[in-house]
């Protein structure tokens, strides 16, 4: 993964809540299977309209999404994650992320900002003001600065070192390998088991 | 203190536990499908890694299978690479495969249940949300994404952050016509997409005791519609009663051990959850969405609501927004929207009991003219469990397509789809915008609403057909 500490970009508000997995990435692209060139699927039904925020050219290269709350709801597909980064997105930030969404963000190196419904009012209000505002999001300090705004942002400490570290998961874990031996010599017998050894 | 079932189910899971940390929990069963596992065995290809277990992994096609002409070659190549991708990868790495055509392959969600791998306190994963089916059985099961699918692939663990509690508590018993997925969609209604954000939901009480485990499936199947991490119910009597005798069900004393300790799978009655939801079942009625977030559901007796009504800003936005996407005004009485198709499927309804009760209110009528109505079971044993009975002939002469089991319009993968503005009665869990189809409009209903809603092609309940004479004119 790559690692992530700071992100200075331009920004594009997108007004909606509850934008589900279904519309970051509709189901017929997830028929691929690599984890690049989903870029073009990004909110591919919404961008038919060419009013729409991600089509005007003043957000052309912006880096950072700003959302209304409930981002990421429904499907678990990582394919919603590849999109946006696919597409460039480096940080997204909305009031509230679904679960599993917001897991598969950060195993990926795209940063999840949670900012209260007012600081989103206001970084949607500035952006929509001047599209060539910039926002910094700032994992190492944890905090998110614009003109006139900077608001700090939790994200819990062990998730945080895997991001600025740039760590694979999994190496980590097979650190542990004997532990996982020691757990598994002590499961019960009546465990369902998918294959007779 | 006492623990909650979940709490007890995840500490019996932990493998390690370090301040500062997630907990590295074991996870007992992990079902694959075509769509998130690709890159997940990629990776492990890359890094030289092999499956840790593959006798606890198991793999079926389901998303991208078509519905019919399942014995000819499958005409989309996207599709057609990805099933025989899977293919691939499975033999390669040795994970046991149910492939179209098989005799147990169908809906991932519906094959590990009616396998008897569920089991009351293991953990399940799927790189698929409605993972939170296997909850119905006191299973600790999420949905994840193919970071994780290769994370457990790999390691058979998963670092899982810590969740907070929630009890919905469902008092009194459900109402005549009243099922399952009206309960569900009422509760999601109720808490909204976000409320569940965080917390495993267990869901308890008389009403929830006295559901089949098909029933319990259809609502912890949605627990991720609320935003839930997953859902769970106390295995009982029931849930045995179930499992005794499945494939994988354990025997003899491994039998008389596991359910000794599965009684002990029960919330405390001193344990604390963390928020709690108490529902009066007598107040609940059939249930259907209007708008493109399963939240945005009412019953079916009022009417589409005014965006105005809602205080909430984002909430007031996204109904105008669901109501112009849906072609419905306010005002609109439920009952008089009128629908080209009904699907009757999915992990939610697509199983055995759903095209029971849907096949009970078509029996003796015809569908609406210029009514398209599907029945997808969830799985090859489900749909040959409904030949025997009959149950197809019921639907194919009331006018119903009887299909090959799989995803099939839940999600539009295969070739069933709805076309742009088409609108749609589906027994499905999702109803957002293109969910279906590009354009599609979806309200999700019960299995007897979907049925009753196909003969008078408007939504409807099967109430409403007990006073007409049948068929029903429209």
């Amino acid at each position: 993964m790559e690692a992530f500490t700071t992100h200075t970009g331009r920004a594009v508000p997108l007004r909606r809540s509850n934008v589900d997995t279904d519309q970051i990435i509709p189901a017929h692209w997830l028929k691929k299977v690599t984890r690049d060139g989903f870029e073009d699927g990004l909110f591919e039904a919404w961008r038919k309209d060419p009013e729409f925020v991600l089509n005007r050219p003043e957000r052309a290269g912006a880096t950072v999404l700003v959302a209304g709350p409930d981002f990421g709801t429904g499907s678990s597909r990582e394919h919603a994650v590849w999109a946006l980064q696919n597409y460039g997105f480096k940080a997204v930030i909305s009031p509230r992320f679904a679960d599993i969404f917001r897991g598969n963000s950060l195993k990926n190196g795209l940063l999840t900002v949670v900012l209260p419904q007012e600081t989103v009012d206001t970084l949607w209000a500035l952006v929509e003001a001047d599209p060539a505002a910039e926002i910094t999001v700032d994992l190492v300090e944890r905090k998110v600065v614009a003109e006139g705004i900077e608001a700090g942002f939790e994200l819990d400490e062990n998730a945080r070192w895997r991001l600025l570290e740039g760590l694979d998961d999994i190496s980590i874990t097979l650190r542990d390998e004997d532990q996982v031996a020691t757990f598994e010599a002590g499961r019960p017998s009546f465990k369902p088991r998918t294959q007779v050894a | 203190m006492g623990r909650t079932l979940a709490e007890k189910v995840w500490d019996d899971h932990v493998v390690r536990r370090a301040e500062g940390e997630p907990d590295l929990l074991y996870i007992d069963l992990h079902l694959l499908h075509e769509v998130t596992s690709p890159q997940a065995f990629d990776g492990l290809r890359k890094n030289g890694r092999r499956v840790r277990r593959t006798d606890l992994t198991i793999a079926t096609e389901d998303h991208n299978t078509p519905t019919l002409d399942i014995d000819k070659p499958i005409a989309d190549p996207v599709s057609r690479t990805q099933l025989e991708t899977l293919r691939r990868n499975c033999a390669e790495f040795g994970v046991r495969l149910h492939p179209l055509g098989d005799a147990e392959q169908g809906v991932v969600h519906v094959v590990g249940p009616q396998l008897g791998l569920t089991q009351p306190g293991t953990t399940v994963v799927c790189g698929d949300s409605h993972t939170s089916t296997h909850g119905a059985f006191g299973a600790l099961a999420f949905g994840i994404g193919t970071s994780q699918v290769e994370h457990v692939l790999a390691t058979q663990t998963l670092p899982m952050a810590p969740f907070r509690t929630m009890a919905v508590t469902v008092l009194g018993e459900l109402p005549a016509g009243v099922t399952a997925k009206d309960l569900i969609l009422a509760i999601i209604a109720r808490i909204g997409t976000g409320g569940g954000q965080g917390y495993v939901v267990e869901y308890r009480g008389e009403a929830i005791e006295k559901l089949s485990m098909e029933a319990r499936m259809t609502i912890c199947n949605m627990s991720i519609e609320a935003g839930a991490r997953a859902g769970m119910i106390a295995p009982d009597e029931t849930t045995f009663a179930y499992l005794k005798g499945r494939d994988h069900a354990p025997e003899g004393a491994d039998w008389d051990a596991a359910v000794a300790y599965w009684k002990t799978l029960r919330t405390d009655e001193d344990a604390v959850f963390d928020h709690e939801v108490v529902i009066d079942a007598a107040e609940l009625a059939p249930f259907v969405t209007w708008g493109t977030n399963p939240g945005q559901g009412a019953p079916l007796s009022e009417s589409v609501p005014d965006p105005a009504s809602f205080a909430d800003p984002n909430e007031r936005t996204s109904a105008e927004r669901a109501l112009e996407y849906m072609g419905l005004t306010a005002g609109q009485r439920l009952r008089d929207i009128s629908v080209d198709t009904v699907f009757v499927g999915s992990c939610t309804n697509g199983r055995i009991e759903d095209l029971r009760s849907a096949a009970a209110v078509l029996d003796g009528r015809q569908i609406a003219d210029g009514v398209r109505m599907l029945v997808v079971p969830g799985s090859v044993r489900v749909a040959l469990q409904a030949v025997e009975e009959g149950l197809d002939k019921v639907f194919t002469a009331a006018g119903a397509e009887w299909r090959h089991a799989g995803c099939s319009m839940c999600l539009g993968m295969n070739p069933d789809q709805l076309a742009p503005q088409e609108r749609c009665a589906s027994t499905s869990n999702r109803n957002f915008e293109g969910r279906q189809g590009k354009g599609g409009r979806t309200h999700l209903v019960s299995p007897q609403v979907a049925a009753a809603t196909a003969v008078t092609g408007r939504l409807a309940s099967p109430a409403d057909l007990a006073t007409a004479p049948t068929p029903v004119e429209v």
